[in-house]
């Protein structure tokens, strides 16, 4: 399991627009970096992230080799209803994590 | 002296000359700055795309003109649209010319989005253009494009 940083805020209002950020530990290997014997290191990349919001799908992110070690990603969200809000993130060599933040909306 | 006459002869001209020379310049810089990208940035832009015209406006792509290090570039991506179900932006989406892919990042954003506007951190290999691309809900696909200067690059991507 890579460590994952995810800020969402603590009691946004109904119909609030908030910024949600995340971040998770992952080197974003590009495939076209050498090793110190001068052999390439094979591709090891995230290449999905998506968002849902109570199940239903609202932001979702297609990386490639030119994002940043440990990606970072900030989007908005129109908060409604309390709920869960659930980050998967998937990659090469099979690689699949979710989290799940509860969302209080007052 | 017949040295007299082109001496008083020569700072008009020379003016004039200069003149000219400004008014050309400016004349030649297109109000719009147009650039030519590179042939396959703009075959993976027109793949995007998927047959519209994009257009330039409504979408910017906010990155440091002089990128000190390149392996992890702050960026932010917005379109101005109201977010509405039938006015929104489905999509988002940076190209770049003189990384080893042209592709970037794409994001898929919903009404739910409430803004269109997102962040992240990308490499750059070198010095070059990035084209950001946003595609409304009526099919209509904006454009941006913005040259960076990059002193220290990526590790080759």
């Amino acid at each position: 399991m890579a460590r994952t940083l995810i800020h969402v805020p603590p009691s946004p209002r109904r119909g609030e627009v908030i910024e949600i950020r995340v971040t998770i530990a992952h080197p974003m290997e590009t495939g076209y970096r050498p090793d110190d014997q001068g052999r390439t290191l094979p591709r090891d990349i995230l290449t999905h992230f998506e968002c849902r919001y109570n199940g239903r799908r609202v932001f979702a992110a297609e990386m490639h080799p030119a994002i940043a070690a440990n990606p970072y990603l900030a989007f908005t969200l129109r908060v409604q209803d309390s709920g869960s809000l659930a980050f998967t993130w998937e990659g090469d060599r099979g690689f699949s994590q979710t989290e799940t933040v509860s969302l209080q909306v007052t | 002296m017949s040295n007299t006459r082109r001496d008083r002869a020569a700072p008009v001209s020379r003016r004039r000359l200069l003149g000219a020379g400004a008014m050309l310049a400016l004349a030649a810089r297109p109000a719009t700055a147009q650039v030519l990208l590179e042939a396959d940035l703009r075959e993976a832009i027109a793949r995007w795309c998927a047959g519209a015209q994009p257009r330039e406006g409504r979408v910017t792509l906010d990155i440091a003109p002089l990128v000190e290090n390149g392996n992890a570039v702050p960026i932010t991506l917005r379109a101005a649209s109201p977010m509405t179900e039938a006015d929104h932006v489905t999509e988002l989406a940076i190209f770049n010319e003189r990384n080893p892919l042209r592709d970037v990042v794409r994001f898929t954003l919903s009404p739910a989005s409430g803004r269109a506007e997102v962040s992240t951190r990308i490499r750059l290999a070198t010095t070059q253009h990035l084209v950001a691309l946003a595609r409304m809900a009526d099919g209509s696909v904006w454009q941006h494009t913005v040259e960076v200067i990059v002193t220290l690059a990526a590790c080759v991507e």
